[in-house]
């Protein structure tokens, strides 16, 4: 609509993530055809015999609680992501530099609020209700991904962000899709499928930015050399010190390690970052042929979790924003209820 | 008091010819509002023609606890399956 006064880059293994988002689609429809053999057994046993045949498990089915409370803990920790992304964006959205610009930042900060009413809607199938996950949110609760803690700085940010964040993103999410809750699984096959434009278009950012002047070229190197390490902490602690992880891999919940990939995503960028012709800021960086992968610099765990408490540089602010806007759309949220209860009245 | 708007079940038909199909929920105070918020949700690039709200409260669903009792009495009627019946060799059309 906008004209595309560029050829697309070609980016590196791009395609690669969103196959895998149509296999697990494929996968859910073709184990639902499968019979589980449970015969007379307990709820337990069938539970069991559900995930291990790699069907879902659904939202009036029999669970263990411990399923039930953790899922509603990822969901709802996951739609929080979503919406407090929206902050760092929404920043530029005045300040892109051309209407293109501007109408694709607008479309993606609009994807990551249904992005976060997707998740909800799913969370809302365990049992909590809306109320209580707003409430969660706003009272500090629950958290939301430490990365949207960061500031964005310049125009090149809403490309590192898309590049990285987003890519980051993406690996974590893509083996979502084969989640063993129904609801969840559903909701992640549709967001990955839009989040692939969400990352292209930071990687286009980018790719512009390094190719002009040599002040835009210097930008885009500034921004991935401060996004790089708080997109690896995205992944979460090492494994090591990891503590829901091996449940949720039995349960099927999880389906890879933090570590493992963190390690694909470097693997993913290294590539993506020599066609964009900018430097990863790791000197430690280098491929590994013993491991078949590259070696690279861990992030500052201790900064994570500094991050995770709330001593980032933009946590207060996030927070207060959120109350606020939640504090201002109470009247019409209260308008609209009333307008419902009139006209039924009536 | 819980202000919460009441859950919308929502239902796309993709293309004229495909049954409306089950994509998510929402809330909203009334079923013009939830028509919209679905379009604006579940719509975005363009993923259907048509849109069906229903209150989620509306909907009587079958207990999962009781799907074997439930769906049974099928399980014993293979003759109701082209399949059961024998038929010569040489008959067409059949």
């Amino acid at each position: 609509m906008y004209g595309n006064d560029f050829e697309t880059p070609d980016q590196p293994g791009a395609s690669a993530l969103l196959d895998e988002v149509e296999s697990a689609e494929r996968d859910l429809h073709e184990a639902a055809g499968r019979t589980v053999a449970a015969g007379e057994a307990a709820q337990q046993d069938y539970f069991d015999a559900v995930i291990a045949a790699d069907q879902k498990i659904e939202p009036r089915d029999w669970m263990p609680d411990a399923y039930r409370t953790g899922l509603v803990r990822q969901i709802a920790q996951h739609a929080h992501s979503e919406i407090i992304g929206m902050q760092p964006e929404g920043n530029w959205i005045t300040r892109a530099p051309s209407l293109k610009r501007k109408a694709i930042l607008l479309a993606k900060v609009q994807d990551e609020a249904g992005h976060g009413l997707y998740l909800y809607a799913a969370a809302e199938t365990l049992g909590v209700t809306r109320d209580e996950l707003v409430e969660m949110l706003i009272t500090g609760r629950q958290k939301y991904s430490s990365i949207f803690n960061y500031p964005t700085l310049t125009w090149a940010d809403m490309g590192a962000i898309g590049w990285l964040v987003d890519g980051a993103a993406i690996v974590n999410q893509v083996p979502l899709c084969r989640c063993s809750y129904g609801p969840y699984a559903r909701a992640m096959i549709r967001i990955c499928k839009e989040e692939s434009f969400h990352q292209r278009q930071g990687f286009e950012i980018l790719y512009t930015l390094a190719r002009g002047t040599d002040g835009q070229r210097r930008m885009a190197q500034d921004a991935v050399n401060r996004w790089w390490y708080p997109s690896l902490a995205m992944f979460g602690p090492p494994d090591a010190d990891s503590t829901h992880s091996e449940q949720s891999m039995a349960w099927k919940i999880k389906r890879f390690s933090n570590d493992d990939l963190r390690q694909r995503f470097v693997d993913m960028c290294v590539p993506q970052a020599q066609a964009l012709d900018l430097d990863i800021p790791d000197p430690e960086l280098r491929w590994n042929a013993d491991r078949g992968a590259h070696d690279y610099t861990q992030p500052d765990y201790a900064e994570l979790f500094a991050v995770i408490k709330g001593n980032g540089p933009c946590n207060r602010q996030r927070m207060s924003h959120r109350r606020r806007a939640h504090e201002d759309g109470a009247w019409v949220r209260e308008a609209a209820a009333a307008y419902a209860a009139k006209r039924a009245a009536a | 008091m819980s202000n919460e708007w009441p859950l919308w079940e929502v239902f796309i038909r993709a293309r004229r010819g495909l049954s409306h199909t089950h994509v998510g929920s929402l809330h909203a105070p009334d079923a013009t509002v939830a028509l919209h918020h679905a379009r604006d949700v579940y719509t975005r690039r363009q993923e259907g023609v048509s849109i069906w709200v229903v209150p989620a409260a509306a909907i009587t669903a079958s207990s999962p606890d009781e799907k074997d009792a439930f769906f049974d009495p099928a399980a014993d009627k293979v003759y109701r399956h082209p399949t059961f019946y024998a038929v010569p060799e040489g008959v067409a059309h059949l």
